[in-house]
């Protein structure tokens, strides 16, 4: 007997109910609660998760084709790149320690979203969150696969390139700060991962973070950045919208979920700001053809879009995060105060740090007219007549840090930028030490949390973090060289001056090949 | 506060004195030298003194400063957690109070890098 066919296909409409909402299935032989212990314990009161609006009507067979279309293409350029020595085309060798921070830094954090998402999509009850987070989850792990591929060929020529992802993110120190920053919210319950992930990061802080390094790639001739960048922006669209979308359901389910909401937006605004220090000086030191200065990124993409976003946001109650007033100080000082730490720390960095030149300091201090000739000009005068005289200073003692952010300890008072910040909590009879008084803050709220922080001086003092079988009392030991092995950063190769580099020679050598005769 | 968690949530501090092989951990900054741009984490024995602290340890770290020869340690000001603190020389760090993770800060008025900071 034949079978009557219904309609071979599905309305929109029809199918994204199916493939969403229709994928929910109730309960019965172990209660709610058990199948999602992770939904109460942070007191976010939720009464209703049909409530949630998806904020894009995307059904997984729309997405794979999507994905896959712009993987075809991403790897179609991936390929002229390489083919065609598109190295050769950057503005300068020296542009690459932007992208050694994009892939040391910033990649492995995409995994750490890509777990995230995953464990937030398996920890809400609602079937809208949990598709939506699902997406997300693909996206992040595509994007820290794409960027690893797209920054590979690089690995072909450059130093510092070669174990990021794999050894470094976990070892070296100033990495601790990005990876700090998500194992924090990793750590935390699901709400908080979205508040702290999905709409700080993604949403608030993301065009300060994602399009610096982007644009930055596009200014110096860095196209197969550039192309992960296109390939990726339409997931950061739906990222945002996703980010927004879950505080407003937050904020709409329960009256009560405000005070914990904007405790989240204040501690996540301040952890977020410290991590993009780095970004900072990303922009006003490392891109050779710099696109726009720090400060004038955080006034158009903070001040002005950030803005706009908490006046929409003021109908719930809730308010601008108090550490703004500090921001507004820092953008002034940051990037400037991080590249000295990072110049006099070249020597244990996995990328090569440099002192600005006269024309890049002449547009540091048309860019920063109230601070830079003022305050950094002469610390970087200094250094260059040291380094003149073949004693290009690096610090020989390990830096004090920040037990929240895990920077050293190299930010000023907010009233006075000639006075590092010093801020002290005890703890059960432990003293603790904080760079500002946002990071005090949130350590003293979860002071538990925080006492595990794994700080790499410490560690290093410790004795943690040489290689195996190491025996740091034989004679001439040098704690140094053995804690540079162990980050896998190959000690005069990677680290030190610009000037004088492997990558500064090899750059020269290649290029002067490309377009001279001799 | 606590950590909102779904179990007793308490570990144990990741640095306490006892992982530092007999040796304890102090800070030492110095005020107006932005040369070091933050503050030092040392780490040395209790048993050692006030003295050795400065001639071994501070000049290992701030020797290369032109301003640090030129210091007179009859004049400075210590600060100890921000508040003045008067060191005996002669004296160990266990004997003056400094504890694990006590902050030093070095204040050595006339002297500034010529007036840069550095």
């Amino acid at each position: 007997m034949d079978m009557k066919a219904n309609k071979t296909k599905l309305g929109l409409k029809e199918k994204y109910a199916h493939m969403t909402r229709g994928l929910d299935w109730e309960t019965t032989y172990q209660p709610k609660e058990k199948v999602f212990p992770q939904a109460t314990f942070e007191g976010i009161k939720v009464h209703d998760w049909d409530k949630w609006e998806d904020p894009f009507r995307l059904t997984m067979d729309a997405y794979w084709k999507y994905q896959a279309e712009k993987e075809r293409k991403l790897y179609a350029v991936l390929d002229a790149f390489a083919q065609n020595n598109g190295h050769l085309g950057i503005t300068d060798a020296r542009y690459l320690s932007a992208v050694k921070l994009f892939l040391t830094g910033i990649s492995p954090l995409e995994y750490m979203a890509h777990r995230g998402f995953a464990a937030a999509g398996r920890n809400f009850p609602g079937v809208g969150p949990r598709v939506a987070c699902l997406m997300q989850s693909i996206d992040e792990v595509r994007h820290a696969q794409t960027q690893i591929h797209a920054m590979s060929n690089y690995n072909k020529f450059y130093e510092g390139f070669h174990a990021g992802a794999t050894n470094q993110i976990e070892r070296v120190w100033y990495l601790s700060v990005p990876k700090s920053f998500f194992d924090d919210a990793f750590s935390a319950g699901p709400f908080e991962w979205m508040i702290a992930i999905g709409f700080s990061f993604e949403y608030v802080l993301t065009n300060l973070l994602f399009v610096p390094f982007m644009s930055g790639a596009a200014y110096n001739g860095d196209m197969a950045t550039v192309t992960f960048g296109f390939s990726a922006q339409s997931d950061e669209a739906r990222h945002m919208t996703l980010g927004l979308e879950c505080i407003k359901f937050m904020l709409e389910q329960d009256p009560d979920n405000l005070p914990i909401v904007q405790k989240w937006i204040d501690k996540w605004a301040w952890r977020g700001i410290r991590v993009l220090s780095l970004v900072a000086t990303m922009m006003d030191y490392m891109l050779p053809k710099r696109v726009m200065s720090w400060k004038e990124a955080w006034e158009i993409y903070f001040e002005q879009n950030g803005g706009a976003l908490f006046n929409d946001l003021a109908k719930y109650g809730i308010k601008v995060p108090d550490c703004i007033t500090q921001c507004t100080v820092d953008k002034e000082h940051l990037s400037h105060q991080l590249w000295l730490t990072l110049c006099t720390h070249g020597h244990a960095m996995g990328l090569h740090t440099w002192l600005p030149n006269a024309e890049e300091m002449g547009w540091l201090s048309a860019k920063y007219p109230n601070t830079f000739d003022k305050y950094y000009r002469p610390r970087f005068d200094k250094l260059r007549e040291m380094a003149d005289k073949g004693e290009r200073f690096y610090t020989n003692t390990l830096p004090m840090l920040c037990q929240v952010c895990q920077i050293p300890m190299l930010f000023t008072e907010p009233d006075d930028p000639t006075k590092i910040c010093y801020r002290e909590s005890d703890y059960k009879g432990e003293k603790y030490h904080t760079c500002s008084d946002g990071c005090k803050h949130i350590f003293d709220d979860e002071p538990e949390k925080y006492i595990q922080s794994w700080l790499p001086v410490h560690q290093i003092y410790q004795g943690n973090c040489w290689p195996e079988g190491t025996d740091p009392t034989v004679e001439g030991f040098d704690p140094l060289a053995k804690y540079l092995e162990w980050c896998r950063i190959e000690n005069g190769k990677d680290n030190g001056d610009y000037e004088g580099s492997g990558d500064q020679a090899n750059f020269a050598a290649w290029r002067g090949v490309a377009i001279q005769n001799t | 506060m606590a950590v909102k968690a779904l179990y007793d949530y308490e570990y144990t501090p990741a640095d306490t004195q006892d992982k530092f092989h007999g040796n304890q951990l102090l800070y030492v900054g110095w005020d107006d030298h932005f040369m070091f741009a933050a503050p030092l984490a040392l780490v040395l024995p209790p048993s050692a003194t006030f003295s050795e602290f400065v001639d071994k340890y501070c000049t290992h770290s701030y020797g290369r400063h032109p301003d640090w020869a030129k210091i007179d340690f009859s004049k400075v000001v210590w600060l100890k957690s921000g508040q003045p603190f008067q060191p005996d020389m002669n004296k160990t760090l266990a004997e003056l109070g400094l504890k694990h993770k006590d902050v030093l800060r070095l204040q050595t008025p006339g002297l500034n890098g010529s007036g840069t900071c550095f």
